[in-house]
């Protein structure tokens, strides 16, 4: 009996199956327009290397968006650590690194010894590294924002990790820092912790404004944070060229890094027009700003925060791609 | 045969352990203890600070500088090098090509189709029926609701990413690890040797070989399922060499006495009495896989793992909640549906006969209606995309991002209390007595820990392996791991021993807890570190925190075991002489368990180990920072390694001494 019943449901769910597909639209009915954004043009595959921060991200998500919806290109986004993202100039999976702060080491070795990628000129970004504390202290206590004053506030500082000496938290390890010899020689009574991400760094900061906690600690700009909590830089000595050219005896400021785009030596010789979009390319501090809170305040995909910005800045766009 | 082997050179220490019954001796052994401990502290008051084998952040030395002259130049010769054009290139094509094949099939856009050749339905319906297939109806039921449930949490096709990634890496390891697990059930010389190739590739931390990897594979599906396979066979090995190990020796025997062949005995007898276990073996290498899925992500591996890490990048812990709940589920069903087949026979055995008649037809059915499911999931949109906005998945996120919100502004209070007693009492002063000890005082100390506790061949194996940590030159970073390692693990048997117990005496406790120990297991740890930053801030503690929260729920199924198989006579024995609960307990249970107790504290161990580059992530500096950094930047990569291999060694040396003193106390 129950062979019956349970062979004719079967055959009953097959038949049901079958008579309601009847009515749906099907697969390659609307081909034409998918097909339209695709590969058409000249451009081909364009294959971007997204690092882990929002900012990188706003660069990479405008620059991918105009070039594939006005040069036509077939977009790849690869989510890598910078490291990783210049090892894949050489073997032709990476084309651009669009928004790159300092790493001599790494120009050192993929510019000019191996040759596998060349500069592409600054982004326009003006990247600031220093040592920054949360508004309400800055504000309780201005003379804070200068260096000289530290030693007298250190003990306010004080965690458990850092041995009885103020804090200073440090950040991701692949952040460019001379913290150390920093507190070393300019003889402040800090130890540098690190907190390891730029997550924990955030967090950190996030808290402290919120329960007016004692936090000071390694951090930068552009970076999208500062639009919810605008961090306060602390005035280092100031920098000097070639004040930093021995890491053991630093004892100045952060330089300005002139931010900037590297492409495989590849793509640059290709004549692609998507090379020539990444060269031309270029922003403000607040043009990036505002696409990444977008994206992380705002929680808009990538995709949707560049069309924004790019719509209302249209004529920035024309002067990339003219 | 080498436990065999092993035992006799104990027997004198092995009577010295059976300790409830002979107290003098017991205390013997602690006083022991208690003794170099005094000599340890004696010592350090006076040598403090001196040949602690310190190294600053930035520094490197000899080893580490070497390391990373061989990784540039592999780097800078990889296209000229006859074994990349060769070997490493023709590797990576082939495994590329199945990955790719298997996201056109399910996940990703193939050819000129907008969509995969088979949509959510037909993925659907083929998760149902193989479940039911292989297993049962329930677990069937379960995954037709966990997949479904993955395509209303609007992750269908990240979650198809990431099932055609594990897919495809467990099956590429399984096609080596089943011979090889064989090899080495039938191989004790085999068996020995492979060891601690196994071992080294559960504890190496995967971010110091995630660089190199895509050195040798490039960037991709192909690297991303080669790391995820390295992580991932060694249990299938293991697991199978042990099945093989434990059919009868009789039943061989007496396929021998019949003339069978060794290649007869082997697949008539060997493989299919082991069978069952095989089928565990492949279950622990899915979860493996499943827990990689966040790391390969930071190589560009599609899926899940992205949506993680991407919401990391702007604190957004309610999107990356759902996305570990994600991995979560599918952990679950998988889990769920291969404990299943490896059941299935049994099951049915036991049930009536008149089902398994049926079973024939009732298959070839479910096939046609699945294969009319993969059809129309090919060919008509409403059944290749998944319907609707993912709305239950929004509010998954709003809901657990409500639920952080609450416990960052009511919690942190109390949780900054707890972490600095816990940091000032405890972990502080350990640490101090570690890294302040000059290193020869801490690897005797060490090694006479070993000794008394393992036995001679433990204590070997910790000379060995403090002169490697020696020789790593991260020796000072070492010994901070090992100590929030130390008091990560006092915390896991903590909890282990109180939620172990519960569960063990009550049915319901443990079928009410289980889901969750599961799903603490699986969630990626990434998930849960914005929060626990906010409660703790960025300091050792949290770390300790996440390890905790990964390691405990081993050490819990472990001790409930244990607790549960203490004869339920002696209990009752006990309770008939008048013992309340509490000396049931204290004098029964936990004293009859002990052998699971050392292996609970064992694996306990070496999970809290495999969390301290995540740890490096949220403040704990030392040698998790050391990995993390050898990973982002070039000139510290040989540091990286360097940190690794110590990861590696700390492993190692515990494990060697934890086993050694588990054998002699269950002997």
């Amino acid at each position: 009996m129950a062979r019956h019943w349970r062979a004719g449901a079967a055959g009953l769910a097959v038949l049901g199956l079958t008579l309601t597909a009847c009515g749906g639209a099907k697969v390659g009915d609307s081909s034409s327009d998918s097909g339209g954004s695709g590969s058409s043009g000249k451009c081909g595959t364009f294959n971007i290397a997204v690092n882990p921060w929002v900012g990188y991200e706003a660069n990479a998500a405008v620059i991918a968006y105009v070039a594939e919806n006005d040069l036509g290109c077939k977009v790849t986004k690869k989510d890598l650590k910078e490291e990783i993202a210049w090892q894949g100039f050489g073997t032709g999976e990476v084309d651009a690194v669009v928004e790159n702060w300092g790493h001599d080491d790494l120009k050192k070795k993929y510019i000019t010894d191996q040759k596998t990628a060349v500069d592409a000129g600054p982004t326009g970004n003006e990247g600031l590294i220093g040592w920054y504390v949360p508004p309400w202290l800055a504000k309780a206590h201005p003379d804070i924002l200068d260096w000289n004053n530290l030693n007298k506030y250190a003990a306010e500082f004080k965690t458990s990790e850092s041995g009885g000496k103020g804090q200073l938290l440090d950040g991701d390890p692949s952040f460019v820092t001379n913290d150390e010899a920093l507190v070393k020689n300019l003889k402040l009574d800090y130890k540098v912790v690190y907190a390891g991400s730029e997550t924990a760094l955030i967090q950190a900061f996030r808290k402290a404004e919120k329960d007016k906690e004692w936090v000071i600690g390694y951090f930068y700009e552009p970076q999208w944070f500062m639009s919810e909590v605008p961090l306060k830089k602390v005035k280092l000595p100031e920098y000097k060229e070639g004040c930093d050219a021995d890491a053991e005896k630093v004892n100045c400021d952060y330089p300005v890094y002139k931010l900037d785009k590297i492409v495989s030596a590849k793509f640059a010789k290709s004549g692609s027009p998507a090379y020539d979009l990444v060269k031309n390319f270029t922003w403000s501090n607040d043009d990036q700003n505002v696409v990444a809170k977008y994206i992380a305040v705002d929680k808009m995909t990538p995709e949707a925060a560049a069309k924004k910005w790019v719509e209302a800045n249209r004529d920035k766009v024309e002067a990339w791609i003219k | 045969m080498t436990v065999a082997m092993e035992k006799p050179e104990k027997t004198g220490t092995v009577e010295e352990k059976a300790a409830p019954v002979e107290p003098v001796r017991r205390i013997s052994r602690s006083m022991v203890i208690g003794a170099i401990l005094v000599v340890w502290l004696v010592l350090f008051a006076v040598l403090r600070g001196k040949q602690t084998l310190a190294l600053a952040a930035a520094d490197l030395t000899d080893l580490h500088r070497w390391f990373n002259d061989v990784n540039d130049s592999i780097g800078a010769n990889r296209n000229s090098n006859p074994l990349f054009l060769y070997f490493f290139n023709e590797i990576r094509l082939v495994i590329d090509n199945l990955v790719t094949f298997v996201q056109e099939l399910i996940s990703q856009p193939s050819a000129d189709r907008p969509v995969p050749q088979i949509g959510w339905l037909g993925v659907v319906g083929i998760a149902g029926y193989v479940s039911w297939a292989v297993g049962n109806w329930r677990v069937a039921l379960l995954a037709v609701a966990g997949f479904t449930f993955l395509g209303l949490q609007g992750l269908w096709q990240e979650s198809m990413d990431t099932l055609a990634l594990t897919v495809s890496a467990v099956f590429v390891a399984l096609l080596f690890a089943i011979p090889l697990g064989v090899w080495a059930g039938l191989s004790d010389r085999f068996n020995r040797i492979v060891t601690p190739f196994l071992d080294f590739m559960q504890t190496m931390p995967t971010f110091v070989y995630l660089a190199p990897l895509t050195l040798f594979f490039l960037i991709g599906p192909a690297s991303a399922t080669i790391a995820t396979m390295i992580y991932a066979a060694p249990p299938a090995i293991r697991i199978t060499a042990h099945a093989i190990r434990s059919v009868p020796k009789t039943t061989v025997e007496a396929a021998d006495s019949l003339g069978a062949t060794r290649r007869q005995s082997l697949t008539k007898v060997l493989l299919p009495m082991s069978k069952r276990t095989v089928v565990m073996g492949v279950n622990q290498t899915i979860m493996a896989a499943l827990a990689m899925v966040t790391i390969a992500a930071l190589i560009d591996a599609p899926g899940l793992g992205k949506t993680v890490v991407q919401a990391l990048q702007s604190l957004d812990v309610g999107t990356a909640f759902n996305a570990g709940l994600a991995i979560v589920v599918m952990a679950i069903v998988l889990d769920r549906v291969t404990t299943a087949a490896s059941g299935r026979e049994e099951a049915a055995r036991r049930s009536k006969n008149r089902f398994l008649t049926w079973r024939r037809p009732l298959l070839g059915a479910g096939a046609a209606v699945t294969a009319v499911l993969i059809y129309l999931s090919h060919t008509y949109i409403w059944a290749a995309e998944f319907p609707g906005e993912g709305g239950a998945g929004s509010s998954i996120a709003r809901a657990a991002d409500t639920a952080t919100t609450w416990a960052q502004d009511n919690l942190s209070g109390l949780t900054n209390a707890f972490r600095d007693a816990l940091t000032n009492g405890l972990l502080n002063p350990f640490q101090t007595l570690l890294t302040d000890s000059p290193w020869w005082l801490v690897g005797a100390a060490l090694i006479a820990l070993g000794v008394v506790l393992g036995g001679w061949r433990a204590g070997v194996t910790t000379v060995v392996c403090v002169g490697l940590l020696v020789g790593t030159g991260v020796w000072s970073d070492a010994m901070t791991t090992l100590a929030s390692t130390a008091v990560a693990t006092v915390l896991v048997m903590l909890l282990g021993i109180v939620f172990g117990v519960w569960m063990g005496r009550s049915v319901l406790a443990d079928r009410l807890l289980r889901p969750t120990l599961d799903a603490a297991q699986v969630m990626p740890p990434f998930v849960y570190l914005v929060p626990f930053l906010a409660l703790f801030g960025a300091t050792r503690f949290t770390a300790i925190v996440a390890a905790v929260v990964y390691a405990a729920p081993v050490a819990m199924k472990i001790i409930a075991d244990g607790v549960r198989n203490v004869p339920a006579t002696t209990v009752e024995a006990a309770t008939s002489a008048g013992c309340n609960t509490w000396q049931i307990i204290t004098k029964v249970q936990l004293p009859m368990a002990r052998g699971a107790l050392t292996l609970a504290t064992n694996q306990g161990l070496i999970y809290v180990l495999s969390m301290v580059v995540v740890g490096g992530l949220v403040g704990a500096g030392a040698l998790g920072y050391d990995v993390v950094a050898g990973f982002s930047q070039g000139q510290l990569y040989g540091k990286g390694l360097a940190a690794g291999l110590a990861i590696v060694l700390l492993g190692v040396m515990f494990d060697r001494i934890t086993q050694a003193a588990a054998r002699r106390t269950s002997a």
